[in-house]
């Protein structure tokens, strides 16, 4: 749990670094190796790694717009995650997806953009484990500022009413991009949204990993067990801006200095200590995380481009023959001058 | 509201540029000041100013009450909005990104376009729903589409797509004061916004004072005798950029900008084709069943004579990809426009 939430926090660091590098001096967004947005994870490696360790290659989890921590708790091959990331044509999707949109069928990772969305495919998850009478569970990840979407309540009832085996994590790191959390709900506790729709709900206040460990082992078993669905708030917080380029101007200072004291990687460190384990246990915890960051990033970067063309490629698994192509007569002629 | 019109080039003889988000603003504000009705509710609207400067600055004057920041929540508020409309205000509603229609498309496409038809007339919906629309910086499948085809598609809602800021600021004192649905979609790119730079085009001279453009009526941004090129919003300026290319040719194009695309001035498109003969429809959204098919038929209905040739230019029909060579392959660039009007211009 400690090396995979080192992992990602180093991960993400240096994905800042090479996302910052090419657009400086005067922020463009859309230039530099990194294109598009990037949403960074700092603060919620404890959500990713203490729900995840309890889950095997089988059980299916989808991810928010936020998703490198979960990605790395799940298992998803960090090199072609990193690839597709920086847009190469070895990435998990080919180039076609970008860090919000990371699928990986070996471990069941997939991720959607948008807020909430990916909680019915969750349940969908869940429902043909137990059409098929499996053991395997499905976790759908989300943030607070997703739980008044209809996607997510929906998603509530349809998994308690079926019972099925789902377990839906929202973590909250009280901030949906520029609303703080008191201005979005009036429920201190996310957690209350399950006495609703009759699911377990529990909520873990701190951003300690232990916690949160030991509510998704409850929540993850009990889902494993047939009996039923539960809804998970985990405390977190965030580090960063919402993406990279967010000036944050609308969150007060001592709010974001609060955030960075409480550092949920600190926290378990100082846990491992206590529990016996060694300086040298955890440098070399670090320093394996590390060396497989440098690893993936540097493989990453000297990974192909895509070819432009491979952008008609996928969009059907079963491309259709015997009908005209709806490609653009004049993309590859160049007129005749 | 005395609406008061101005002729597009005098307007534009002013010493005052603003970027295209700007413009939008000051329309909004003015309109606030002069109707307490009007509100603006959306995410991120109120402290952040829009994540696109849509409502930048407004908070400040106008407060919490009528700069309605809400839960992520787009069924919920984008219909109290249509509801609100009903009851006679005048909200303006932002989409944050239009890919996120599909979240609340049953409070747009069945509550706010069809409850005016459906009541016989006896109720209206004098809303404006704003959406960011537009690819070019990487934001993939899920955040870079332009769909001006599924809301112009849909009967029931007035659909603008400003290209300058000049039309921006005059498009939206009509949106806001016309009486039904407006959607009024601005690409990312012509924003004006810091860390996604702007073509020059878009940054146009507007006056202080309110205008309005009406909806239906096209602008020629360019004249020429041997192509037409209709397009709107980003693409307006890459066709303009294509037309500067094909002049040093010896080949004079010339631009229709649509500005709105519900309702569809058909006269100056069909105008314009007498004139060349030669139609490229530029679009960023998608190829099949859109606006492209769209333009070339309601020419070909009206007059088969005038048309020699006919390109289209527009995004094919493939989910818009993240990494950058395949991104720049799918949507439509000056190169593409150059070379459909070439093919145009060769099929004669």
């Amino acid at each position: 749990m400690y090396e995979n939430m080192v992992t990602a926090r180093q991960y993400e660091e240096r994905l800042q670094e090479e996302y910052m590098a090419g657009k400086q001096p005067a922020f463009d967004i859309s230039a530099g190796p990194i294109p598009g947005e990037l949403h960074l994870a700092a603060g919620h490696e404890a959500a990713g790694a203490g729900v995840c360790q309890h889950l095997r290659d089988d059980d299916t989890v989808t991810a928010p717009h936020r998703p490198h921590h979960i990605a790395i708790a799940k298992g998803v091959d960090l090199k072609r995650m990193t690839a597709e990331i920086f847009g190469r044509e070895s990435g998990l999707s080919g180039g076609k997806g970008g860090h919000m949109h990371l699928f990986d069928p070996d471990v069941n990772f997939a991720c959607s953009g948008i807020i909430a969305e990916g909680c019915p495919p969750a349940v969908g998850a869940g429902l043909a484990a137990k059409k098929r009478n499996t053991d395997s569970v499905a976790v759908a990840f989300l943030g607070e500022g997703a739980i008044d979407q209809g996607a997510f309540l929906e998603s509530l009832n349809l998994a308690s009413v079926q019972n099925l085996p789902v377990v839906f994590v929202v973590e909250d790191n009280d901030w949906a991009i520029s609303m703080p959390k008191e201005r979005v709900t009036d429920v201190e506790n996310g957690a209350q949204r399950a006495d609703g729709f009759g699911l377990q709900g529990a909520r873990v206040d701190a951003d300690d990993a232990v916690a949160i460990s030991d509510a998704a082992r409850e929540a993850v078993g009990r889902a494993r067990d047939g009996n039923g669905p539960t809804l998970l708030e985990v405390q977190v917080h965030r580090r960063m801006g919402h993406f990279m380029g967010d000036p944050e101007s609308y969150r007060p200072d001592e709010d974001k200095a609060a955030a960075e004291q409480r550092d949920s990687i600190e926290r378990l460190e100082a846990d491992l200590r206590a529990h016996g384990v060694d300086d040298e246990e955890i440098d070399d915890l670090r320093s394996r995380a590390h060396d497989r960051v440098e690893e993936a990033i540097e493989w990453a970067k000297d990974q192909p481009e895509p070819d432009p063309d491979d952008a008609y490629e996928d969009v059907f698994v079963n491309p259709p023959s015997g009908v005209t192509d709806s490609e653009p007569s004049t993309a590859d002629t160049g007129g005749d001058d | 509201m005395a609406q008061q019109e101005k002729d597009d080039a005098s307007g534009q003889q002013t010493g005052r540029s603003l970027t295209m988000s700007r413009a939008m603003v000051e329309a909004i504000a003015h309109e606030m000041r002069e109707d307490d009705e009007v509100f603006y509710m959306g995410e991120d609207v109120a402290d952040y100013g829009g994540i696109f400067d849509s409502t930048e600055g407004l908070l400040d004057e106008f407060g919490r009450d009528r700069i309605m920041d809400v839960p992520i929540s787009e069924t919920a508020y984008l219909g109290a909005a249509v509801g609100a409309a009903q009851e006679g205000m005048r909200p303006i509603a932002e989409l944050m990104f239009v890919d996120f229609f599909g979240v609340a498309m049953d409070q747009i496409y069945n509550q706010l376009a069809k409850n005016t038809y459906m009541s016989g007339g006896s109720v209206n919906v004098p809303m404006v729903l704003t959406a960011a629309v537009g690819g070019t910086y990487n934001d993939a499948a899920q955040h870079s589409q332009t769909l001006y085809g599924t809301f112009a598609h849909l009967p029931g809602m007035k659909v603008v797509v400003p290209s300058t800021a000049y039309d921006a600021k005059g498009l939206m004192h009509n949106a806001i004061r016309d009486d039904d649905p407006v959607v009024y979609m601005f690409h990312k790119r012509l924003m004006g916004i810091g860390w996604l730079p702007a073509p020059d085009g878009p940054k146009t001279g507007v006056p202080e004072d309110d205008y309005t453009i009406p909806f239906g009526s096209a602008d020629i941004k360019r004249e020429g005798a041997d192509v037409t090129v209709v397009t709107l919003g980003l693409h307006v300026h890459r066709a303009l950029e294509a037309a500067a290319d094909l002049a040093d040719d010896g080949i004079d194009v010339e631009v229709v900008d649509l500005r709105t695309l519900v309702p569809l001035d058909t006269d100056t498109i069909r105008d314009s084709v007498a004139k060349t003969g030669h139609l490229v429809v530029v679009d960023e959204d998608y190829r099949s069943y859109g606006v492209t098919g769209e333009i070339i038929a309601s020419v070909a209905e009206a007059g088969l004579d005038d048309l020699e040739a006919v390109e289209r230019v527009a995004l094919p029909d493939v989910p818009i990809p993240y990494a950058r060579p395949m991104e720049d392959e799918v949507v439509p660039g000056t190169d593409d426009i150059v070379a459909a009007v070439r093919a145009a211009q060769g099929d004669e």
